[in-house]
């Protein structure tokens, strides 16, 4: 069962990488939110998949009567959703941001760190 | 700890860096006069390390030690024999002297109490390496005298040619005491113990190792650079720079003499060898005639004392690796003399310096009668140095005489130390009396008598020096023979006599040294022309060498840096991809371990349908033409991911993936069509075809990562756990909700913070703006 959704995840991986590989701040900034989609869903199918059952003890019970699904990658995706969002956001303000005070959204002209013309090495004392 | 005795020498090792503390502030309160309160402090230290001299006379040895990392054999101990105990004194005897001096030297300058901070951290430094017991701690004292010394070279660091000698004193010190770390730490391993002391008694077995002659190497690297010996000497001139106190004490009993103090500690272990005895010799011998021969070339007097001082420690190393025990209590006495004269005389030029405005030595002349004070200390220091009688200097040749002519090649030994030591007679006549003597020269300042803190070290020294060849019996029984008992590793006492008792070859080496030494002195000035021309000549030497070393390797990491970070982002993701790639498919390639290919599983018809939904969201997000179609789109593949979570038992992360992902898509789209952004994605059809076959290829290999994992037996330890206790003991019903608040509730801790930190990071982003709007032009480039 757990195959399907394991081709599913390469395909939103592959997805994800090719809008990160771009030139585009914008096409990055999907790449980045698919991405934090395709971790999670790897998280949740490799913890395995079971119908239907949500782990919730039942009121009169202390412990599940059936088979539920593993709780433990739920509480960590449930985490790495919160945090892949303000991931998100944070980039986006940055992206805005950069766009704002360099004025193009083109990664290759963003070179403020790093300028094209190289300077002279120090070589004084 | 205890205030006599042993251990209390861990006070007198601890004493120079409080005084560092206080100089800052005694320097702002008392001026010049806070060299008078904090020479204190040397002086006790002096007085404790005294206290041993009885002991050791009747050739006992002293230790203490204090755990530091006990895990790996490194302590903090300390061993006191006759050779620690006698450098011991010389540093912190005329380092109280020249902490005075400095006081009078720096008058009124306004960073004085910088200036002996850093020659206490320095002399503090400098004790631990002579009395440093374990291996680990003499290594981190040399460097600390290698990084002290950085400050004390550089202290007048608005001048390059300061700021230059500082960095090459570093680098060549610094550099080879890295080499000398490796050294001690393989000779540690090789001989069984860290401890100096006890590694002191495995010299067969460090001679015999394997590793003999890469210790050797490594040892003797580390004592070169620090010593200045030829092809390293460059530093120690340049280091000239500073101020005359840090020439005065650094480059007469300190940290040069560490090299020196390196070999004779280690000269029971490595010592006696073939290799030793012709390494050591050669490089001293050609160390002792560049020294003397540069020197001649000079007329800065502070320059000859400096180029004298590489000589002498040539000198030194060629007697230490002789291995011949009288031309080793030769090296001690002279290294003893040494001291006390080239300290004395450094303290000399800088007064004269200090008191007429120049030390050219073709600028001044005649002071005698203006500064006798001075003039007697130069003449007492210059006459031990040139090793005439009755000093103490005058001893030391005749001994070290005596031992290159017995020793092992002492024919070619002996001829080094005649010739080396007829120039060094000749420099220090110079010295003595081109300022001195002869017709009165007007000097920029009128020349005067120092004040008490500038003349007080240097006449102290120069009449120590004459005391010493005085009672030259006493002080050899005292300190000097016990000092090459342990470098030689077995007792040794000979009586010394200030006067030869019979007519040995050494006095007539003696003889020949002082007629060699006047006719030099007669030609001075025409050898001065003449090695001036020969070295202009040549051309390059091993300071311009040390300028082009350093460029090469400033421009090939400059090149470096610039080949790997090309400032393209574009290049940086695919590497970052390829590598990703790699490692995903490299080891399934290398071990074979390939997923199984197994059937995909039944499936209702709503779960391909909703896994296709998803896969045509991403596909329609990449295939979008205008972003905010794209935007839109990207809400698809979102919103199949919940309902995928809420198919297979998770409805908490179904509603949370809704929320956020409604959430994204607003946000997106508000904030970009804020912005004027070319739609179109502008890549290359060659770079989209590798980007794409990028991509696919760490999909699949992801994917295959994943199956390989479902493939993998289930280990349900912890979701078990975390069943059985959810409710018996967190009382809560909703699993994975108690773990993210209870069981895991620090993470959930964490998760809040990362979000409130984006959220203040966010806020931060938009409220702060640089002043000018991103309007003019400048800013824009910025």
């Amino acid at each position: 069962m757990e195959t399907l959704f394991s081709v599913l995840v390469g395909i939103l991986f592959a997805g994800s990488i090719y809008l990160l590989l771009s030139r585009k701040l914008v096409r990055i900034l999907l790449g980045i939110a698919i991405l934090g989609n395709a971790v999670n869903l790897l998280i949740f199918t490799a913890g395995r998949l079971t119908r239907d059952v949500p782990p919730i003890i039942p009121l009169q019970s202390y412990l599940p009567v059936e088979a539920t699904a593993n709780p433990l990658p739920q509480a960590l995706v449930l985490t790495a959703i919160v945090i892949s969002f303000s991931f998100l956001a944070f980039f986006l303000v940055l992206g805005y941001r950069a766009y704002q005070e360099l004025g193009t959204d083109d990664l290759l002209d963003m070179r403020v760190a790093e300028p094209k013309e190289h300077s002279e090495p120090p070589l004084g004392y | 700890m205890p205030l006599f005795g042993v251990e209390a020498t861990f006070w007198a090792l601890l004493g120079p860096f409080v005084a560092a503390a206080l100089s800052p502030f005694l320097a702002k309160t008392l001026k010049h006069n806070a060299a008078w309160l904090l020479a204190v402090i040397p002086a006790l230290a002096f007085l404790q390390f005294l206290s041993f001299v009885p002991g050791i006379a009747e050739g006992q040895t002293f230790k203490a030690s204090l755990e530091w990392v006990p895990t790996f054999n490194v302590n903090f101990s300390i061993y006191l024999d006759g050779l620690s105990v006698l450098f011991a004194l010389l540093i912190s005897g005329i380092g109280t002297l020249i902490t005075l001096y400095a006081g009078g030297y720096l008058k009124g300058h306004e960073n004085l109490g910088q200036f002996l901070s850093y020659l206490f951290l320095f002399m503090g430094a400098m004790l631990g390496v002579v009395v440093a017991d374990n291996v680990i701690t003499l290594f981190i004292y040399w460097e600390l005298t290698s990084i002290t010394s950085f400050l004390l070279i550089g202290f007048d660091h608005l001048r390059r040619a300061s700021r230059r000698s500082a960095v090459q004193a570093l680098v060549v010190t610094g550099g080879g005491g890295l080499a000398l770390m490796a050294g001690l730490i393989l000779a540690g391993y090789q001989g069984g113990s860290f401890e100096l002391s006890e590694l002191l008694n495995s010299g067969d077995v460090l001679r015999e190792s394997p590793y003999y002659t890469a210790i050797f190497i490594l040892v003797v690297l580390g004592a070169f650079t620090k010593s200045a010996q030829f092809p390293f000497h460059f530093w120690l001139p340049n280091a000239m720079e500073a101020p005359t106190p840090v020439s005065a004490y650094l480059h007469s009993a300190t940290m040069v003499k560490a090299g020196v103090y390196l070999l004779m500690r280690m000269h029971p272990v490595l010592g006696d060898t073939e290799l030793w005895m012709t390494v050591l010799p050669i490089f001293g011998g050609i160390t002792l005639l560049v020294g003397t021969i540069l020197g001649i070339r000079q007329t800065d007097l502070k320059l000859v004392l400096a180029y004298t001082t590489v000589a002498s420690l040539g000198l030194l190393v060629m007697l230490t690796g002789t291995s011949d025990p009288v031309a080793i209590q030769g090296a001690v006495i002279y290294l003893f003399a040494h001291s006390l004269f080239k300290g004395s005389l450094f303290m000399v030029v800088g007064t004269v310096d200090h008191e007429s405005g120049t030390r050219d030595l073709n600028r001044v002349g005649g002071l005698f009668s203006l500064m006798p004070i001075t003039g007697t200390a130069a003449v007492l220091s210059a006459l031990s140095m040139a090793g005439l009688p009755p000093l103490v200097g005058f001893v030391a040749k005749e001994v070290l005489y005596d031992g290159t002519w017995h020793a092992v090649n002492g024919g070619l030994w002996t001829g080094f130390a005649v010739l080396g030591n007829a120039m060094m007679f000749a420099l220090a006549a110079t010295v003595a009396i081109k300022p001195f003597f002869g017709a009165k020269v007007k000097t920029p300042k009128v020349a005067h008598e120092g004040t008490v803190l500038l003349v007080a070290g240097s006449i102290t020294l120069a009449v120590l020096g004459l005391a010493a060849g005085a009672f030259i019996a006493s002080v050899g029984h005292q300190l000097l023979s016990p000092m090459t008992s342990a470098i030689l590793g077995t007792p040794f006492d000979e009586e010394l006599h200030l006067f030869p008792t019979y007519l040995s070859p050494a006095l007539y080496l003696s003889l020949a040294t002082v007629a060699l030494g006047i006719i030099i002195f007669m030609y001075m000035d025409k050898l001065r022309v003449i090695v001036a021309d020969a070295l202009r000549t040549i051309g390059w030497g091993p300071d311009k060498g040390f300028d082009q070393v350093l460029e090469v390797i400033i421009r090939f990491a400059t090149t470096l840096t610039q080949t790997v970070q090309t400032g393209s982002m574009v290049t940086y993701m695919r590497a970052t991809f390829t590598v990703i790639a790699l490692v995903l498919f490299v080891p399934m390639i290398l071990t074979g371990n390939w997923p199984k290919l197994q059937g995909i599983g039944s499936f209702y018809a709503y779960e391909w349908f909703i896994a296709a939904i998803a896969v045509i969201g991403v596909y329609a997000v990449l295939t979008a033409r205008y972003r905010v179609t794209a935007i839109v789109l990207l809400g698809i593949q979102g919103f199949a991911v919940a309902l995928i979570y809420l198919l297979f038992g998770a409805p908490d992360l179904a509603f949370t993936q809704f929320m956020v992902e409604t959430l994204s898509v607003v946000i997106l789209a508000l904030v970009m069509t804020r912005l004027n952004l070319k739609p179109t994605d502008a890549r290359s059809s060659r770079g989209k075809a590798f980007d794409i076959s990028l991509s696919v290829l760490c999909g699949a290999g992801i994917s295959m990562l994943l199956m390989s994992i479902i493939q993998l037996p289930f280990d349900p330890t912890l979701s078990e756990f975390f069943t059985q206790y959810s409710r018996t003991i967190a009382h809560g019903r909703n699993i994975v909700n108690v773990i993210l608040v209870d069981f895991r509730g620090f993470d959930t801790i964490g998760e809040i913070s990362v979000v409130m930190v984006t959220g203040l990071a966010v806020l931060a982003l938009i409220r702060v703006r640089p002043k000018s709007n991103g309007n003019s032009n400048s800013e824009k480039n910025r």
